[in-house]
């Protein structure tokens, strides 16, 4: 047992570590949609800061925060101001229960490669990211833009609407594994089917990962989509009115939410960390964070290769897909599974 | 981990919960209420977790806090708020409101005074572990027929509300 | 225009009859969104006036002028020569096109005939100019719908015709390709070549933007049924063009009223039965093919001869008027030119077709999401240097 002291310290290292992996990550997440849908569209993408523009993230990081902060006059200030703070907050949050790995020791303390080992981590993370619709649905709100209006409200409907087919999407993954603790989850998925079928939740759950992968991209306002944000139609949505530092909090919070979107697929679907170890002891300890990356990396690929690829929904598309579609498919999925565990147990 | 500061957070949460409650119902602004609402939510959902019912505080957030209230929040920023702003906030059942006031006054009284000894039994337990397996058991094993009949009553609520709102189905 | 632009929205949609949003019990807002001028989707500065029931449109008001530089009005104090570059301005996306319009209809009034040859390279031109129109309609309205990538295939393809258009008169976009009388250049050596080697390059570039949208559900959900136009309704605003052809009427200006060379070659006027946006797009898709089957036709048989009809060099029509229209890539493209005897026009007047198409955009949108006027004003395929002039 540690002592109080020693557990805030840890903590606190891990908070840090943490928040300065996912921040570099948000920010090359950036550039790497922006230079493979560069490659998708016979473009290069960024190339003139630093080799192949990698320098690219921290020349916009600049920009935004010496640019200037425009506010405009009919605003309702206190809520535009805490919007943006909110979306990136709650984007941020839910990194904490998220488990990269196994535990390690150093210097003889054991420690879990997670900030928070909670046994609700995925409720958490739900709830949080269920939090996340009040950075847009205010900002929509305070701006006092129509076209802001009408992004805040899209963004709230859509958001509310698939909250409950991804919500559903888990419940069989849940199911299966019996716990809501994402380390426990993770665990259940070791091993193999059969002896080379990898013991990973996509293979009885392919279904619900459909549901989830869909439910995802709407979650985070991606193409197809993005109506919240819609530039063709909203101008920019809810963030119409935000400039400088502001709008890249948004920007920081829907990346920072595609990555904790990855990261939920990589542990309930994909089998977390688990891969192949081999090598030298330092090697085989950072093996499965390399391994769970892996799959983080290659979920994003997805999502950006949808976005070079697809059109965008309309509103009452959406609604339709949401409604009528997802979510009699999650319960059905979500019966089976149920009466499967129930004949098997 | 043993609990820290657990006084400290119940009456912050508490203080919170009550400080929003009263901004709730004595805000002009619909949008500034709903606010309050929530953040009172939130802090009902902590409170949950000191009682280690951490899955009643997680459904809480997902539900009230992160489902409910976008709903609200999205029907208030929909309807005409200027015209609501300038009528008098007050209604004049204040009799009405102060003896259903009074009446739950005395009852949160009485039962601080005597909960000691009226709930002895339910004191909560460190369950924090099997939390989640314990509700559903409970819901759908010992409280099964008042769980049906409370989603009917939503089903039934539910229903209402589509053919308030809607002039064709 | 300054009045213009202060004034309340609201009072530009005031005069319309609108139907009034669905009464419920919830005092729901009638919104009057104001799109454009500056807008990522009004393709330059329309301005549309939007009266919104949440996401539904009760009804639109286009308000238009902010790029109007009186183009009929310069060509007043110009001579018909000097007049000739103006015109590219107008639909600077198809410049070519409204050149050989108002080359024609001064020949025309002048009674000149331009050689074969100078037809022939005119046919070829104004057939790119076409495909240079289309593909860039194709990845703006893509664009528009969400589908980002159609856009930068469509732009690297029309770079192939920019750089033939550079090569032939050392301009890319305002071509100002052709001459009363005829055209000033002849084709470069090797310009054969280079047209052939296109007309085999775009086919797989064009099944290549059909892969990405045509059978797409997405592109299919959001065009099919939207925006719809009967063929009626298209004869009643005088909609032209591919606007026309996809509400199912076979009226083509090149087969109808046969101008420059093209009564020799062999083509097909594709239509559409429905008229909505998805029926728009395959009919301009298919056009492209057409216009490649043209312009194989023409470099295959293009004559030897004279470029350059005998024009006095000072044009001076006789006293008369004229109306001679012909079929640009967005539809019927007319210049209507009275003559005083002098050596400037007294009056020209263009018929532009994205100014009488748009008229058709209240028809089409109304009852239909904020969304679905997206698509409509891409379908369109409107400029607005040629609505406004």
């Amino acid at each position: 047992m540690l002592s109080i002291e020693s557990f805030v310290a840890i903590s606190l290292i891990k908070t840090v570590i943490a928040l300065f992996v996912l921040l570099t990550a948000v920010a090359y997440t950036v550039w790497l949609e922006r230079k493979v849908v560069g490659h998708m569209q016979n473009r290069w993408g960024p190339t003139r800061v630093g080799p192949f523009g990698l320098l690219q993230p921290l020349a916009d990081g600049v920009k935004f925060m010496f640019k200037e902060d425009l506010i405009p006059p009919h605003v309702y200030k206190p809520l535009y101001m805490a919007a943006p703070m909110l979306a990136v907050v709650f984007a941020l949050t839910s990194i904490a229960v998220i488990p990269v790995g196994n535990s390690i020791s150093i210097g003889g303390i054991q420690t879990s490669l997670q900030i928070a080992d909670v046994n609700i981590g995925l409720l958490i993370i739900l709830g949080v990211t269920s939090l996340g619709v009040y950075g847009v649905a205010l900002a929509g709100w305070s701006s006092n833009s129509k076209y802001s209006l009408l992004g805040g409200l899209r963004a709230s409907a859509q958001m509310v609407s698939y909250e409950i087919a991804l919500g559903l999407s888990l419940v069989g993954v849940l199911i299966l594994s019996g716990s809501l603790s994402l380390r426990e989850i993770v665990d259940a998925q070791s091993g193999t089917y059969w002896g080379v079928l990898p013991r990973w939740n996509i293979f009885p759950q392919f279904i619900a990962f459909f549901i989830y992968l869909m439910a995802a991209y709407a979650e985070t306002n991606r193409i197809p989509f993005d109506l919240p944000e819609a530039e063709t139609e909203l101008v920019a949505g809810y963030h119409t009115e935000y400039s400088a530092m502001k709008f890249a909090m948004f920007f920081m919070a829907e990346y920072a939410n595609m990555i904790t979107v990855a990261c939920v697929a990589s542990l309930l679907f994909l089998g977390g960390w688990h891969g192949p170890r081999f090598g030298p002891p330092l090697l085989q300890a950072i093996l499965p964070v390399f391994w769970f990356a892996l799959r983080i990396f290659g979920f994003l690929f997805v999502y950006i290769w949808i976005r070079g690829t697809l059109p965008r929904f309309r509103y009452d598309q959406l609604m339709a897909f949401g409604w009528k579609f997802l979510l009699p498919l999650a319960i059905a999925n979500l019966v089976v599974t149920a009466l499967v565990v129930a004949i098997q147990s | 981990m043993q609990p820290v500061a657990t006084t400290f957070f119940f009456y912050f949460l508490s203080g919170i919960t009550v400080l929003s409650g009263i901004l709730v119902i004595t805000r002009n602004n619909a949008v500034h209420s709903a606010l309050a609402l929530i953040l009172g939510l939130l802090a009902q959902a902590g409170l949950y977790l000191m009682l280690y019912a951490p899955f009643v505080a997680g459904v809480q957030i997902i539900l009230y806090a992160g489902g409910i209230m976008v709903l609200f929040l999205f029907v208030i920023m929909l309807v005409n708020l200027e015209r609501a702003q300038k009528e008098e906030q007050f209604n004049k059942q204040w009799l009405v409101g102060l003896l259903a006031a009074v009446a739950l006054g005395g009852l949160l009284f009485a039962v601080y005074v005597k909960g000691g000894t009226l709930f002895t039994e339910h004191i909560a337990q460190p369950v924090e572990n099997s939390n989640t397996q314990q509700i559903g058991v409970m819901l759908y094993g010992n409280y099964m027929f008042a769980f049906e009949i409370a989603s009917l009553l939503l089903l039934v609520a539910i229903i209402g509300a589509v053919v308030m709102a809607k002039k064709r189905i | 225009m300054g009045d213009q632009i202060t004034k309340d929205p609201a009072s530009f949609i005031s005069h319309l009859e609108l139907d009034q949003p669905d009464k419920t019990f919830l005092d729901s807002n009638e919104l009057i969104i104001n799109m454009g001028p500056q807008h990522p989707a009004t393709h330059g500065v329309l301005r549309v006036i939007l009266k919104l029931d949440g996401e539904k449109v009760l009804g639109t008001e286009c308000v238009i002028g902010y790029l109007h530089r009186g183009v009929e009005k310069i060509a007043e104090h110009r001579t018909y020569t000097m007049f000739n570059p103006y015109v590219d301005r107008m639909d600077y996306v198809a410049a070519v096109s409204n050149g050989l319009g108002y080359c024609e209809a001064v020949e025309k009034l002048m009674n000149v005939q331009a050689p074969p040859r100078a037809n022939y390279i005119r046919v070829i031109l104004t057939e790119l100019n076409r495909l240079a129109s289309h593909q860039l309609w194709l990845g703006t309205h893509a664009l528009d719908i969400g589908a980002m990538t159609p856009l930068f295939y469509t732009f690297r393809d029309r770079e192939e015709i920019l750089k033939i258009f550079e090569k032939y008169c050392g301009a890319r976009l305002t071509t100002h390709a052709f001459r009363i009388g005829g055209c000033l250049y002849e084709t470069y050596d090797g310009f054969e070549q280079d047209v052939k080697k296109f007309i085999d390059f775009l086919p797989p570039k064009i099944d290549e933007y059909e892969e990405l949208l045509t059978t797409n559900r997405i592109w299919v959900e959001r065009t099919k049924g939207v925006g719809k136009i009967t063929a009626a309704d298209c004869v009643a605003l005088g909609v032209t063009g591919p606007v026309l052809r996809a509400s199912g009427v076979k009226w083509d200006l090149r087969k109808a009223q046969p101008y420059a060379a093209y009564s020799e070659f062999d083509f097909d006027i594709p239509i559409g039965q429905s008229g909505d946006t998805y029926d728009r797009y395959l009919v301009r898709m298919e056009e492209m093919r057409q216009s490649l089957r043209i312009i194989r036709q023409a470099v295959e048989r293009i004559p030897e001869g004279p470029i350059m009809a005998k024009v006095p060099k000072v044009i001076k029509p006789a006293v008369g008027e004229i109306y001679h229209s012909i079929e640009a890539p967005k539809g019927e493209l007319g210049y209507f030119i009275v003559s005083d005897g002098s050596t400037q026009p007294y009056r020209i007047r263009v018929r532009p077709p994205s100014f009488v198409n748009l008229q058709a955009l209240d028809l089409m949108v109304r009852g239909q999401l904020v969304a679905d006027v997206i698509a409509v004003i891409g379908t369109l395929d409107i400029v607005l240097g040629e609505v406004d002039r």
